[in-house]
């Protein structure tokens, strides 16, 4: 089954009248459910561009995207923001944790937004973290925590909508080389169990995990089978 | 949903609890003077409206409207323009139905009273029989003196209380003693009871009764004239019609013309409304200004939103990418500005309660009356409701813009 499918995508920054970015030229591209993809490229070659494309946190300029055969075209804010929520979910280079909030509420977070009720939404939170192996830990907050762990948290809240796809932007960009293997140990796991990862990053051994890794130059694809 | 965002609310106010306080004053401020006005002026009008009583609702009283200022000395004494005929013509039934009862007084002079260890002040002050049943003030003890006892212009007198203390040590021994006003001999056959301390009404200083005859032959210039007349309609209903039959009764016999009468006929609830009048405006101009302040106070709140929003960029950004919707963003910076607003208010009603025990506490200890400073659940309900309303207002240009950041660059942002 297709969950990604862009055909054709364009995006165009426009700055300002005369001054305007070409981001992505055309891009082609289809990722499977269950599927572990990376895309690498150089600085500035449009990967977080494409990333927010795919994670509906943008729209295209034009050609076709659409996710788990919904065609996003012409949807509203609140349309995209129920796709987000329930089919997606983010892992950032910055973790973007809420700092004044316990482990355990960042990731209800999400579910805030689904509209589960309080019960079942601390239950869930608490599964969530149990599987990134951080059940201890749920009340303390991301300044007691170890960035590795603060990523593992921002891990669990991306799994607790059991969303079809995990969308990470240089998970690892900010982190050491062990916490770095945690991470990466984390996604094969998911893989494992059927989810569909997508990791941006310019880092070779960090792209040589994934089934396939497909590089951007300059806004347009180069696929390369590993 | 709600209850999590109240409790981000929550949290976000609470994290910057100095900021949050200092906005919180300029509600406070508006609010409270909002409610120590309208406590005052309705404490004020109720006090008024409660001495004028259910009597002062029947009252008329005719005043000689200009009184020609009688020869050289030009002081008191003047010629008035009402006499014993306007009594007589406002008393037939035929001519003016609606009026019950009317009642005259011709006022003497201001003058020596002396008992045998004091002498005292008063003004001297010839009524009709009926004076008091018109007025609806009451003996504390003794009569009230006849018909016959005005008939023979006869020497007995009413005090009113605070006289009666003055001449005598114990007042209930008053009735019967002989006092002598201005160098003759007087019996005091009654004493009034006190009519209350307020400043608010016309009554006041000393001011003893003697039969209208006794006052015009031995304080006065003699004649028929009177100084004022009172009226009681039959009813509450009926004083606009008792008014009006008046007004025409008499201005036929005073030939006078409409637009220049020598008399003005005037009822107590005409004072009542025209001190309304007053208080309205007095409270309006108050009001007016504590509305200043809360508007100021909603620019406050307004203000220190933006900052709010404009701080927490990146966490709309995240709440967005995680699934918030424009409109939750929306509520929950709405509820954020309400909560700001509602808590202001909350405390302006509470300032606005002490201020107002204040001020009463202060009238009553250095102005010496009671003025009753009321504050009632009505007007605390709409503080409340209105400061609410303010920070809603005040918020929703902010919640608005929080709502419309693309997520992309509130990710982005630093
Ligand atoms: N919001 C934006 N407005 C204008 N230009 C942008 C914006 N976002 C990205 N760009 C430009 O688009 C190009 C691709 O950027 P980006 O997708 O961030 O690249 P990468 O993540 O691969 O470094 C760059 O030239 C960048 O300057
Ligand atoms: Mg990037």
């Amino acid at each position: 089954m297709e969950l990604i499918t862009l055909e054709g995508v364009h995006k165009v920054y426009s700055t300002s009248e005369e001054v305007q970015v070409h981001a992505l030229r055309g891009i082609n591209m289809h990722i499977d459910e269950g599927e572990y993809v990376a895309i690498m490229g150089p600085s500035g070659s449009g990967k977080s561009t494409l990333m927010h494309i795919i994670g509906c946190l943008d729209v295209v300029t034009a050609g076709k995207y659409e996710i788990d055969g919904v065609d996003t075209e012409g949807m509203s804010e609140k349309q995209l923001a129920r796709i987000r929520n329930a089919k997606i979910g983010f892992v950032f280079q910055q973790f973007n944790l809420l700092s004044s909030m316990t482990a355990l509420r960042n990731v209800e977070l999400p579910l805030v937004y689904a509209g589960v009720p309080v019960s079942q939404r601390k239950e869930r939170a608490q599964k969530a973290l149990a599987r990134v192996g951080l059940a201890d830990r749920a009340l303390h907050r991301p300044g007691q925590l170890s960035g590795g762990q603060q990523q593992r948290v921002a891990i669990a809240r991306a799994l607790v909508t059991d969303p079809a796809l995990i969308l990470a932007d240089e998970p690892t960009g900010a982190l050491d080389s062990v916490s770095t293997n945690d991470i990466l140990a984390l996604f094969d796991e998911l893989t494992e169990e059927g989810k569909t990862v997508v990791v941006i990053t310019h880092e070779r051994d960090v792209a040589a995990r994934a089934q396939r890794t497909v590089h951007l130059y300059d806004g347009m694809l180069q696929e390369v089978n590993a | 949903m709600i209850l999590q965002a109240m409790r981000t609310a929550l949290e976000a106010l609470n994290a910057h609890r100095m900021r949050t306080t200092l906005t919180l004053l300029g509600i406070l401020i508006g609010i409270a003077a909002v409610m120590m006005t309208v406590g005052l002026t309705q404490g004020a009008s109720s006090s008024m409206s409660e001495q004028m009583g259910s009597l002062g609702t029947k009252l008329l009283y005719v005043t000689p409207g200009s009184t020609s200022s009688g020869g050289i000395r030009g002081m008191s004494a003047t010629t008035s323009s009402l006499n014993d005929d306007d009594v007589a013509l406002l008393s037939d039934k035929n001519i003016a139905p609606d009026i019950d009862s009317v009642a005259a007084t011709y006022s003497g002079s201001y003058g020596a009273l002396r008992s045998s260890t004091t002498t005292w002040y008063a003004s001297i002050s010839g009524v009709t029989a009926n004076y008091l049943d018109v007025l609806g003030t009451e003996l504390e003890s003794g009569r009230m003196f006849t018909q016959g006892e005005i008939d023979a212009s006869a020497s007995v007198v009413v005090l009113d209380s605070s006289t009666a203390e003055q001449l005598f040590s114990d007042t209930s021994q008053a009735v019967g003693q002989t006092i002598s006003i201005g160098g003759q001999s007087f019996t005091v056959i009654g004493v009034q009871k006190d009519s209350g301390t307020s400043g608010m009404t016309m009554s006041s200083s000393s001011s003893v009764l003697v039969p209208l005859s006794t006052a015009r032959e031995r304080f006065g210039t003699g004649g028929t004239s009177l100084s004022m007349i009172y009226m009681l309609a039959t009813s509450t209903d009926t004083l606009s019609a008792a008014k009006q039959e008046a007004e025409n009764a008499m201005s036929a016999t005073h030939r006078t013309s409409v637009e220049e009468p020598d008399f003005s006929i005037a009822s107590m609830s005409s004072i009542v409304d025209m001190y309304n009048t007053v208080m309205m405006m007095f409270s309006l101009l108050l009001g007016g200004i504590a509305s200043i302040s809360l508007l100021v106070g909603a620019i406050g709140v307004m203000n220190i939103m933006l900052v709010s929003v404009s701080e927490r960029v990146r966490e709309i950004g995240l709440r967005k990418a995680l699934g918030a919707t424009p409109g939750n963003i929306r509520i929950q910076f709405l509820i954020e500005a309400a909560m700001v607003g509602l808590a202001g208010g909350i405390l302006g009603v509470l300032v606005g309660l002490g201020g107002s025990a204040l001020i009463q506490w202060a009238i009553s200890t250095f102005g010496g009356y009671d003025l009753p400073v009321i504050v009632s659940w009505d007007a605390t309900a709409i503080a409340l409701a209105v400061s609410m309303t303010i920070g809603i207002i005040a918020g929703v240009y902010p919640a608005s813009r929080a709502a419309k950041l693309a997520p992309i660059d509130a990710l982005r942002s630093e």
